[in-house]
Order: C-alpha cells, then structure tokens, then sequence
C-alpha cells in the first residue's frame, strides 16, 4: 500500500462512517432527494470557489449547509417539498454549469477537467493536510448526528406527539439538514457531487430494510458504509482501470440488493405464515361450523 | 461556444432569427427544443401531480451512462438515450412491488439505483478515452450539431408519448388524484403507473439531449409545477406548462447562440424564474386550489 492510498482510506473512512450515519436518518425521514439536492448544490459551491480564487472545500461548506437550511426553512416543518427542492436545485445547478464554463474557458488545458474531478471525486489525489481535515471534520458530524440521535428518532417516527412532549422538531429537523450539508460536502471530496447520493442513500437504505430497531440501523448503516467505502477503495486499488468512485458506488449497490432481496424473502415468509395461520383457523371453524368469529371469510 | 466569434443582435427580432435560421445547426436546435418543450410540458404536469419528481430526475441521470455506453460500443448516442431512460424506469416500476410495505425505502432505493448507475456513466467515460471533452456537453446541453436524423427520431418518440398519453389521460388523471377510489372503480393503477414511468423515461430521454442530462428538470418539472401554481385546472395547467416550455426554450436558444455560456444555463434561469413568479402570483392571489381539485374529482366519478 502506497502513501497516496493509506491517506485515500483514512480521509475516506470518517467520510463514510458520518454519510452512513446521516443516511440512515435522510431514509429513515425520507429526504433523500434532499441529499441527491445538496450533491447538486455542492457542484455548483466548488465552482463559485474555484472562479473567486478561495479553498474550493470553502465553497462546498457554505453552498450545501446553506442551501440544506434554506431548503428546510422554505419546506413545511423542516420537511422539504419535492418540486421546491428539484426546481431550486436544478436553477442551482444551472448556475453551476455557468461558473464552469467561465472558468474553463480561461485556460484550455489542466482547468479542463476540474468538472471531472469535482463531479465525480478524486480520492486517489488527496493531500495529507486535506485527508487529516476530511477526518476530523467527518468525526465532528458523526458525534453531532448521534448526540441529536434521539430527539431526531423521536421527531422522525412520531413528529406530533415528539412536538407535543416539547422537542424542538423544527430546530431539529433543520440541524440534522444543516448536518447532511456538512456531510454532503465531505463526501463530495470523497466521490464527486454527484455521487455522493450513493453513499448518503444507499447504507441508510439497507440497514432500514434489514432491521427495524432504530440503534442497531444506524450502527449498521455507519458500518456498512465503511465497509462498502473499504471495499470499493481496495478494488480500485487492485484492479487500476477502475475508478475508486465507480468501484465505491459498485459495492454500495450490490449490498443494498442484497438487503432488499433478504427483505423482500423475509417479508414473504411473513406473509405465508399469516397465510398459513389463517388457514388453519378457518378449517378449525369449518370443522365447527357457527363457533367463534371469522369464519365467514377471515 | 461558436467558432467564428460571436455574433451580436440587431435587436430586431425578425432580422436576428432569420440571421440564426441561416445555421441549419440552429433550425435543427429550436425543431428538436419545440418538440422537447411539448413533451415535457405535458408529461411534466402528471409528474408534479403524481409527486414523481424524483422519479424523473433519477431517469433524466440515467441517460448519462446511456449516452456513454453507446459512446463506448461504437453506436449513436441517441440508442443509449432511449434504452437506459426505459430500462430505468422499469426498474424503477419494479421497486413498489419489490419493498412492499416500505414507502420511505423507495426514496432511497431510487437514490441507489441513480448514483449506481451515474458511477457506470463515470467508468465507461473513464474506459472510453478521449470523450471527456464531450462530457460537459452531456451533462449541461449542447444545441451544436442537432442532426435531422435526431429531430426525425425526437418527433417519432415524441408522437408515441402524446398519442398514449392522450389515450391513457383520463384513468391516469384519476388514479393520480385519488388512487383508492379509481382502484376501486377498476382502474388498473399498477398498470398505469408501470405505463406511465415507461412514458417518463422516453420523455426524459428526449428532453436529456436538448438540456443535458443535468438539467432536464428546467423542462420536465419546472414549467408544470409553475403553471400548478396559478391553475388547479388540467387542460389549462397543461397548455401552460407546455407555453411556458416552449418560450423557455426558444428565448434560451435565442440567447446561447449570442453568448459564448452553455444553453442549459439560459434554460434553467428562465424556467426557474417562470416558477419564482407563479409562486408570486399564487400568493398574492391566495390559494384556490382545493375547490377545484374536488370539483375535478367529482366530474371524474
């Protein structure tokens, strides 16, 4: 293992761990479109900084936490609505595209394929100072999300009744976006804008069908993101043609397959042992015609 | 964005589209966006009303790695547009009855799916090379180099659409609005929605190589969620989701053949601004919406 890829993991590890954790709450909540949003809006934060001559990680914080806010804020109860998100974020992306072409057409080589790179991520390039950044600022959101852990459970099952026991939703919903913008644009570094949704959605998604208990999903989630997130780093590292994003976003969705089949095969177990049950009682009632309720047709 | 310097409007309107008609390019650019425009106004309405909206972008992603696979064996981009757009949306038609029960897991089993299959568009780009420089047209639109033979294929799919959408409307307008009741007055809902996905997929499709695969919303979601906005009304919604469509369109080829910035840019804008306006409108006016929506309901049973 070279330098380069011993920085790739421990830059990528963190990353993985807050998306998976983050994407257990957006499936759990449903906003996954938000976060395939933020990827967008991430994209176009990259650029504006690259064409103001600031950090380009500059840009990417402040364009996804502000738009995760705002997107919260115009939505109803920090819930964002689906046709203001998409309308917003594809204006945004648009914009993005803007800023693009004024700065590749400065220079024509080199500048180039900076849309690559910020679209579809450049782990394999990342400096020891950045890969440190990445990590500990992955660390910060991971602990942020499982300190608001439980009032944010509280909020997602049963808003009414968690609004009524005094939990501030509305402040806990647009904290947990404000996270997700955090998160959006650490993975962004990790596997481009526009992969980014994979790893938000994909984990969160597959421990939410393999388990219902909320603690043991988000443990799964993180775990299967590093795991997915490993995997699809050392593929890449073994099979060169392939790049680490593709090979990443490979694994993620193999697993979360493998998840919905299982969920799939467990829910129609289920659903022939009610079958089976219901069967049995009414043979029980049709051996004892009149007793008990459910025979006529249960 | 144009090989000879750019040219500069007369400010007269007649003169300037004569002068960008010249371009057979240009005539090619605006009878596809036409075309596009029309689709997508109207599949665009059922979209917003069905709250699909992610549905659509997810297809409208899909037909990036089309494109690149068909770059990669050697066919035109056109095929790859369509066979992956439809191939999604089966799928996609396919996850209700896979996560039964689990209406929050679709949102993130579509997310798995889009960023799956934006990763294959990245590893065909990345095995084809040399088709980088086309990547930026790909994902933001291009109006360069619209063939006939593209314009000839954009009408023929765009016909299919409208000819179904025209036959299948009214059971999908009711199924849309009120699922339990059209399904209990023998309303094949389940087929619809299949049909109705394989019909987004081919709009998407079209409407992808106009904006770019980005961007497809300015089109698809925009203009019919603008019109919602001022009427609860289906045939007016329609035929202004479809005007705004058009003008979107045409004003934002007008203005990318004068400036040197990408078309999808001009046509995001514009379509953005079109839905900042009507929310406008809509509040200023309050909301008369439900009324309609049961009236609508009532003349549908």
């Amino acid at each position: 293992m070279t330098f380069f890829s011993e920085l790739a993991f421990l830059a990528a590890v963190p990353v993985a761990a807050a998306a998976g954790l983050t994407g257990y709450f957006l499936a759990l909540r449903g906003q996954v479109f938000t976060a395939d949003a933020l990827g967008h809006t991430a994209y176009t934060g990259a650029f504006a900084a690259l064409l103001a001559g600031i950090d380009l990680r500059a840009g990417l914080f402040a364009a996804t936490v502000s738009a995760a806010v705002l997107m919260g804020v115009l939505g109803r109860r920090g819930q964002p609505d689906d046709v203001v998100v998409g309308s917003l974020f594809a204006w945004i992306l648009g914009l993005g595209a803007f800023f693009q072409a004024i700065y590749t057409s400065g220079e024509s080589t080199g500048r180039g394929n900076a849309g690559v790179a910020v679209l579809f991520g450049s782990i394999f390039g990342v400096s020891a100072a950045h890969a440190w950044v990445a990590a500990i600022i992955s660390i910060v959101i991971s602990l942020a999300v499982l300190l608001i852990a439980r009032p944010l459970l509280f909020a997602s099952f049963d808003e009414a009744t968690a609004a009524a026991k005094g939990v501030p939703v509305r402040l806990v919903g647009l904290g947990f976006l404000a996270l997700v913008g955090a998160c959006a644009a650490e993975a962004a570094q990790v596997v481009g804008a526009l992969l980014l949704l994979g790893l938000l959605a994909a984990p969160g998604g597959a421990a939410r069908l393999l388990t219902i208990r909320p603690y043991h999903g988000l443990a799964l989630a993180a775990g299967l993101a590093i795991g997915e997130v490993s995997a699809g780093l050392a593929l890449s590292l073994a099979v060169p043609t392939i790049p680490p994003s593709f090979a990443i976003m490979a694994v993620a969705a193999l697993v979360y397959a493998g998840a919905a089949t299982f969920h799939a095969a467990r829910l129609r177990d289920r659903w022939r042992l009610k079958a089976g049950s219901r069967e049995l009682i009414t043979r029980q009632h049709a051996a004892t015609p009149g007793q008990g309720p459910g025979a006529d047709g249960y | 964005m144009m090989a000879s310097g750019n040219p500069w409007p007369s400010w007269n309107l007649l003169d300037d589209f004569r002068e960008m008609w010249s371009f057979p390019f240009m005539v090619n650019a605006f009878r596809a966006g036409t075309l596009v425009a029309v689709t997508a106004g109207v599949i665009g309405w059922f979209v917003v009303t069905r709250k699909q909206s992610f549905a659509a972008h997810t297809l409208a992603m899909v037909s990036f790695p089309g494109a690149a696979a068909a770059v990669l064996v050697g066919v035109s981009a056109v095929y790859g547009y369509f066979v992956f757009c439809v191939g999604a949306a089966l799928v996609l038609a396919t996850l209700p009855f896979a996560l039964a029960g689990e209406s929050e897991g679709q949102s993130a089993a579509t997310g798995t799916v889009q960023a799956f299959l934006l990763a294959c568009g990245y590893l065909f780009v990345a095995l084809y090379h040399g088709v980088l420089s086309g990547l930026n047209a790909l994902l933001f639109g291009t109006f360069l180099g619209v063939t006939s033979q593209q314009v000839a294929i954009l009408a023929a799919a765009s016909l299919v659409v409208l000819v179904t959408l025209a036959a299948v409307g009214r059971p999908l307008l009711f199924a849309s609005l009120d699922p339990a009741v059209a399904a209990a007055r023998g309303i094949p809902a389940n087929v619809l929605s299949v049909l109705f996905l394989v019909l987004l997929g081919t709009a998407t499709a079209e409407a992808s190589q106009i904006t770019g695969v980005l961007l497809v919303f300015a089109l698809l979601v925009m203009p019919a969620a603008a019109a919602q906005q001022v009427t609860a009304r289906p045939s007016l919604a329609i035929a202004l989701a479809v005007i705004i469509a058009f003008a979107v369109t045409w004003i934002g080829l007008g203005v990318a053949f004068y400036l040197p910035y990408p078309s999808g840019f001009f046509i995001t804008t514009l379509a953005f601004c079109c839905y900042v306006v009507a929310r406008g409108f809509r509040a200023v006016r309050g909301t008369r919406r439900a009324p309609a929506v049961s009236r609508l309901l009532g003349a549908l049973r």
